[in-house]
Formats: C-alpha cells, sequence, structure tokens
C-alpha cells in the first residue's frame, strides 16, 4: 500500500497491493512477535496477516480461546500451545489444575481438520485426546509433548497406529504413565516418513526388532533419540541404518560384559558425518566414551547431563569437541572439568550444569564459583547459562560478567536458599548487580542466594531488556518486587516464590500486568482482599487463588496466578482454583 | 538396678530391650547399641544369640552423620524427570567384614561417593578408621592392627575393589560389600584377574 501526503498535508491511497501479493509478502514472514506487529499496521494488513498464517504461538492456553482463535485464523496448520504456569515441573502445581488440551482438539477437528502440527508444554493431556487427535486429523504430521501429563503410553499407541503420514513424534520429559513399549510395534510397515523419533525419556522397553525395521524404512530420518534399554550393539545396528541423522541420542553407553567390545565399537560412528547434536549416553564410562571421538569434530550440541562423567573423563573427551556451541553437564565433572570446558570449547555459547544430586544436602561435591570463572575465561561467547552450584561469590559473579558481557540468559541456582557470599559473608546483590549493569542484552534471568531489595534496585534500573525473572527466598520488603515492576519495561513473565512481598508490591503492578504474559506469587505476603482489589480494578486480567492443601489462614493467598486473557474466567477450574 | 523412690507418677517398668543379652561387634559399647537401635526402629530384625546362618544374623542399619534438614518442596528447581532419571530405588546391599559373625546392610543410595561409603563402614564398625595410602581406600582396626580393604561382588558375580569405577556406576552394579582383611585381599586369586 502506498500512501502519499498530498498540498494539505493529509495522506491518501493512491495505489494499493492487491491482497494476494501482500499475502504472499507477509507468508514470508514467521516470527510471531513480527506478525503480531504487522497485524497491527491497518486493518488490511491484520486481515492479510490472518489469512496468510500458518503457524499460531499461543504462550498460555487461557489466555484466549480456541473459538477466539479459530475466528481469527482461518488457515493454521501448525499450533504451539503452552498450558501451566513454570512451577508445575517443581510440584508447585496441584494435580488436576487445568490446561487440558482436549477443548482445543475439538474446536481444531471443524477448524482446522488439516492440522499437521501441534507442539504442546505443560499441558494436559489425556490418552482420549491422542486418539481423537490421531483419529480426526487425517494430515496430521508433526507430535512434540514436552512436560506434559496424563496420558499413558496406550495413547502412542493410537499415533503411531493412525497417523499414517506421521513425520515427528518427539516425546520429553512428560508424567506418563509408561505401559510397556507396544506402541512402538503399532507404526505399520506402511510408514515411511518419519524424520524425528524421539523417545528418550520413556522407560520401558520396545521391540528392538520393530525399532530397527521402522529406522530402516525411514530413509528421511534425521533425528533419533532412544531410550536407556537399547544397548551399545543394538544403537551399533541401529546406525547402520541411518548415516544420515543429524541427531542422535543414544541408549545405555556401557556393556556390562568386558569382553574386548571396544574395537567391535570403534567405528560405529564412522559414517555419521551429519551429526551435529548428540545426548543419552547413560552410564558413559572412560572405557567406551572413545567409541564417540569420531563424531565430535562436527558437533555443536552435546548433552551429558545423564552420564556421570568425572573431570578427566569429561576433558579426554572435550579435546575432540572443538566446535561445540552448547554443552549440558551433570555437576559431577567438578570446577576442573569446567576448566577443560573452558580450554577446549571456544565456540560455546550455551553451558548447563545441573545437579546429580541436588537434595542432599550434607553434600559439598559438584561444581563451585571457580569453575564457572573458568568458563568464562575460555568461553567469551557464553550467551547461555544455568548454573546449580553450592557455592558463589559477588566477585566470581563480577568477573564472569566481565568475561561474558553478551548473556541473554543468566540463571544461578545457589541450592542452599538465602545463602550468602561463602567468602565475605555478604548478600549475593552485587553480584547480580554485576549481571544486569554489564550484560545488557539480558532477557532472562534466574536469581538466588541471600538477597536484599538492593538485587532487585539493580534489576529494574538496568535490565531494560529483561522479559523473564525467576526469584526464590529473596528480598526485604515490598520494594524489591515494586523496583522490578517499575523498571523492567519490556518484563513478560515474573515468578516468585517464598519472598517478603506483599500486598503494596502486588497492587504496584495494577497497570502493568495486562502488558504481561504472567505473574506468579507463591508463599508471599499476599491477602486474598489485595487480589480481589487487583481482579475488580483490572477486569481483563483473571487473577486466581490456589487454595492451600493444608488449610491455613483463609484471608492468606498462598498461591496467586495472574495473567491477561481475552477469553474471560476459566469454565474449567478446579474447585481449589478461586478466580477473583 | 537403681534405686528408686516414689514419685506421682510412676516410671515404665523395664522393657525386654534393656534387659536382653546381644552379641556386638568388638569395639561397640552398649549405648552405641541402644542409639542405633532407636534410631531407626522400623528397621531392626531382632538380634539372635549365635547362629551361623547369615541370614538370622542380619540387622540393618542405617546412620547419617547427621539429621537431614527438612526439604523445602519444588527446590531446587530440579523437573521431577530429572530427578527420577537419576533416582534409583532405595539399594539396600549386605556388608561383610572377614572375622566378624555379624552382617550389616547399608543403604548405598544414602552416599554421594565412596569417602561417605567409608564414613559410613566407620560409623557402623566403630572399631575402623579410614585410612587412604596412596589413593587406595581401606579400613584399619587399630586394636588389631589388621587392615581391611572393601571389596564387592558385582552384577556379573565377579570379586572388585571397591573405588575402581564411578561412584554411580558401583551403586548400579553393587550386590553387596565384604571387608577383606588385607592379606587375603593381596594374594586372593579372584582380584588379581582385575587388577
Amino acid at each position: 500500500m502506498v500512501d502519499r501526503v498530498d498540498s494539505a498535508g493529509e495522506w491518501t491511497q493512491s495505489s494499493r497491493f492487491p491482497d494476494e501479493v501482500l499475502e504472499r509478502v507477509l507468508a514470508l514472514i514467521d516470527s510471531h512477535k513480527d506478525r503480531s506487529s504487522v497485524s497491527l499496521v491497518c486493518k488490511d494488513w491484520y486481515n492479510a496477516e490472518r489469512w496468510s498464517r500458518r503457524h499460531v504461538f499461543i504462550g498460555n492456553c487461557y489466555s484466549v480461546s480456541p473459538e477466539i482463535v479459530a475466528a481469527r485464523f482461518p488457515r493454521i496448520r501448525s499450533v504451539t500451545l503452552k498450558g501451566k504456569p513454570r512451577f508445575s515441573d517443581f510440584n508447585l502445581v496441584p494435580e488436576d489444575w487445568g490446561a487440558d488440551v482436549q477443548p482445543w482438539l475439538s474446536a481444531f477437528s471443524t477448524a482446522y481438520p488439516f492440522l499437521e502440527e501441534l507442539r504442546l508444554k505443560r499441558m494436559a493431556v489425556s490418552d482420549e485426546s491422542l486418539e481423537f487427535l490421531a483419529t480426526k486429523f487425517h494430515g496430521f504430521k508433526a507430535l512434540s509433548l514436552l512436560s506434559c501429563d496424563g496420558f499413558s503410553t496406550d495413547g502412542l499407541k493410537a499415533i503411531a497406529t493412525h497417523c499414517k503420514k506421521l513425520t515427528e513424534l518427539d516425546i520429553q520429559e512428560n508424567g506418563i504413565d509408561d505401559l510397556g513399549g507396544h506402541w512402538l510395534s503399532c507404526f505399520p510397515e506402511s510408514l515411511t516418513s518419519l524424520e524425528i523419533l524421539n523417545f528418550a525419556s520413556l522407560n520401558s522397553e520396545v521391540s528392538f526388532d520393530a525399532l530397527e525395521k521402522l529406522v530402516a524404512r525411514c530413509k528421511s530420518l534425521r533425528v533419533l533419540k532412544v531410550n536407556r534399554n537399547i544397548s551399545l550393539d543394538q544403537l551399533q545396528k541401529l546406525l547402520s541404518h541411518c548415516p544420515q541423522l543429524t541427531e542422535l541420542g543414544t541408549g545405555t553407553f556401557m556393556q556390562e560384559l568386558i569382553s574386548g567390545p571396544v574395537a567391535e565399537f570403534k567405528n560405529m560412528f564412522s559414517n555419521c558425518r551429519n551429526l551435529i547434536t548428540l545426548s543419552g549416553l547413560w552410564d558413559a564410562t572412560p572405557f567406551y566414551l572413545p567409541v564417540i571421538y569420531p563424531a565430535c569434530a562436527s558437533l555443536t550440541f552435546l548433552n551429558l547431563s545423564y552420564a556421570t562423567l568425572r573431570s578427566d573423563e569429561l576433558a579426554n573427551l572435550l579435546s575432540h569437541c572443538k566446535t561445540l556451541r552448547r554443552l549440558w553437564l551433570l555437576d559431577t565433572v567438578g570446577d576442573k572439568g569446567l576448566e577443560a570446558v573452558g580450554s577446549c570449547c571456544p565456540l560455546l555459547e550455551e553451558l548447563r550444569v545441573f545437579p546429580a544430586d541436588p537434595f542432599d544436602q550434607e553434600i559439598l561435591l559438584g561444581v563451585t564459583e571457580s569453575g564457572f570463572v573458568s568458563v568464562s575465561r575460555g568461553c567469551p561467547k557464553l550467551r547461555y547459562v544455568l548454573y546449580f552450584c553450592r557455592q558463589m561469590t559477588n566477585a566470581a559473579v563480577a568477573t564472569i560478567a566481565r568475561n561474558c558481557p553478551d548473556f541473554t540468559h543468566f540463571r544461578l541456582c545457589i541450592m542452599n536458599p538465602g545463602q550468602p557470599d561463602y567468602l565475605t559473608k555478604e548478600p549475593m546483590d552485587e553480584a547480580f548487580g554485576a549481571i544486569v549493569k554489564t550484560c545488557t542484552k539480558l532477557q532472562r534471568l534466574a536469581i538466588s542466594g541471600l538477597l536484599t531489595d538492593r538485587t532487585f534496585e539493580y534489576i529494574g534500573k538496568y535490565a531494560k531488556n529483561l522479559e523473564t525473572l525467576s526469584v526464590a527466598f529473596a528480598g526485604s520488603s515490598d520494594l524489591g518486587m515494586e523496583y522490578v515492576l517499575q523498571g523492567c519495561q519490556k518484563l513478560r513473565k515474573l515468578e516468585i516464590r517464598d519472598c517478603p512481598f506483599g500486598n503494596a508490591a502486588l497492587l504496584s503492578g495494577l497497570t502493568k500486568y495486562e502488558s504481561m504474559r504472567s505473574l506468579w506469587m507463591s508463599a508471599c505476603n499476599v491477602t486474598m482482599n489485595a487480589c480481589r482489589v487487583l481482579a475488580k480494578e483490572r477486569p481483563r486480567l483473571n487473577v486466581e487463588v490456589m487454595r492451600d492443601e493444608e488449610g491455613g489462614d483463609d484471608s492468606q493467598a498462598h498461591k496467586v496466578y495472574v495473567y491477561r486473557t481475552v477469553a474471560g474466567p476459566r469454565r474449567d477450574a478446579p474447585p481449589f482454583v478461586l478466580t477473583l | 538396678m537403681s534405686s528408686e523412690t516414689s514419685t506421682v507418677t510412676s516410671e515404665p517398668p523395664p522393657t525386654t530391650a534393656d534387659t536382653e543379652l546381644t552379641l556386638r561387634l568388638p569395639g561397640e559399647s552398649q549405648k552405641s547399641e541402644a542409639k542405633s537401635t532407636k534410631r531407626r526402629f522400623s528397621d531392626l530384625t531382632d538380634l539372635k544369640l549365635g547362629g551361623n546362618d547369615e541370614s538370622d544374623t542380619e540387622c540393618s542399619v542405617v546412620t547419617r552423620s547427621t539429621p537431614a534438614k527438612e526439604r523445602v518442596v519444588g527446590w531446587p528447581p530440579v523437573r521431577s524427570h530429572r530427578k527420577n532419571m537419576m533416582k534409583k530405588d532405595c539399594k539396600y546391599v549386605k556388608v561383610a567384614v572377614d572375622g566378624a559373625p555379624y552382617l550389616r546392610k547399608v543403604d548405598l543410595e544414602l552416599y554421594s561417593g565412596y569417602q561417605q561409603l567409608l564414613c559410613g563402614f566407620e560409623h557402623l564398625f566403630s572399631c575402623f578408621t579410614i585410612r587412604n595410602v596412596l589413593n587406595e581406600r581401606k579400613l584399619m582396626d587399630p586394636v588389631n592392627g589388621m587392615e581391611y580393604v572393601p571389596t564387592y561382588e558385582d552384577k556379573e558375580g565377579d570379586w572388585m575393589l571397591v573405588g575402581d569405577v564411578p561412584w554411580m556406576m558401583f551403586v548400579e552394579s553393587c550386590k553387596r560389600i565384604r571387608l577383606m582383611k588385607n592379606s587375603e585381599a593381596v594374594n586372593g586369586s579372584e582380584l588379581l584377574e582385575k587388577c
């Protein structure tokens, strides 16, 4: 559309693109954020955008209804849907809270009968829903389930049996009822279209014969992640059928019979020239790890978070992995292992260090500030870190920030709640102050340790690009939360637990919450009355309070979940969820 | 018997636990035995006198160096799935000490590494002290100067030296533990194969 300003200074439309042209152009835009912007330009663009959109991303399933989505976007082929608040991953949300996918599937079966892809995160999914999906959508191709619950392997049977054009089945970290591995045998012999198969998180054994035949006939298979029951020699057989793999998740990486097997497996990876991602590696020992060395030179993502490696074992391995960009580890590698990361992986952009024994408070093992500093010295391109440790200092984090100013995601978990700088005994305020001052691109921050309101003052003042903030056991007063709500203009998700923030803090965000996706506050000092005030003042927010299971003070709001919505109050809320 | 004075609240009669004769491993005092029976009363089987049958003479005693702190729900923020992948079921294994008539059981899940396991042995068999010589882990009884080398039987039925494999692998594959007297360990043909 071309506008001209005439002599009177008024806009006129002198020529317009035909809608089809506009749609064609807009069809090239993938990012849903960009599409959102496009749709706001004017009515014509809004319409062109909605007709050309093929993929819809819904970050909170209760922010909109299936009917509204179907009415606005008539030609959707792919849906991403997220449900429960993130703290449900840590058992803070009771079962039966909601986020049932069925209402969406029912609406889509009429609105989008040609739906091809469905990606669900933290949704409640039943076997009946999976069967519905498999039988009502005839061209269905790709299913990804991450951190969902409510289904069993019977649901997977339905998918395998009925989805004739399936290209992707990606099952990750779900609360699934594992009734056995028979589902895999349900793929018919006629199914040859699989490109992605990930069942690494399922415990029970599948028929290896069925798996081998499936892999052999799916010539386009590029991602294969098997579960722990698949042995090394079985893996070798599988790899012989699909050398074209780009991503591999191994099974158990150890054989119990030690009878000169390394020679046998030495060539297992020599034909896999396209491998860029490697994961699994359960029970990997120094005896068998060298088997993967031939594949290491091209790896960009190595997930060792299920392998209990020691520092020397990791160092030997990493000396072969110079091109790594993403690395996930267990803290069994220790600080020495992290030194090896710093020396071997100069291109590293993402590091996640998980705790091997998070709940044993007697342990003094794992990684410390020293390991993190070593990595920061050797890996200046780091932008994403998730780090679990038992001790940290302000000085170390300041050094890390100086070494890696490009952080976009900084998630530091000092595992003992409210723990100070272990050398100076001071709060960890200056650590996070250094991060927000230096790392101007910071989008996501998770803080821990002993923290006063000063931390939040720093965050509010400096973290101008911050979108997601996770807070636990921190802060001294309402001011803390107020600083963040006032200062962080781009804030979208705020999740808080066990902090001394009360009603004043909650209500200071009155005008802010509609510009955010959601707010979670649990075990803070918020009362029901304050929640009622918020709900009354802001009808476009859903203010939900979850009743405490143990009874307790009814005037206190123990778990508060606030989110913007155009769909009004939930109609499926269970009895323990009060919408105010 | 201590003399009793009459009080308003009568003292309970002595229980069978107080008066029963018990056999203990060398080095244990009556006091420590009583303490450990109170610690895990749900785990105890009755102590029997004499008997060569191993199964009759077991008692399961689990010790921790300090009491566990209360766990906070959902902290640290590790997803259930990851917790479950790393966690295994309770892993009780029998621990036999050469020359002692009793077996003990330990829950390997309670320990995070070899050092902690040896500390656990120190607690269980209070006659021992840990002696780390050149990275070899041994236990020593200062009373008779004997050294004991921790060995274990793995899933294959082979006897291995404790400490050779990564801890998690050891927990996975260990079926039972034997603290072998050092002279036996050195000469034991079973172990020569593994060296």
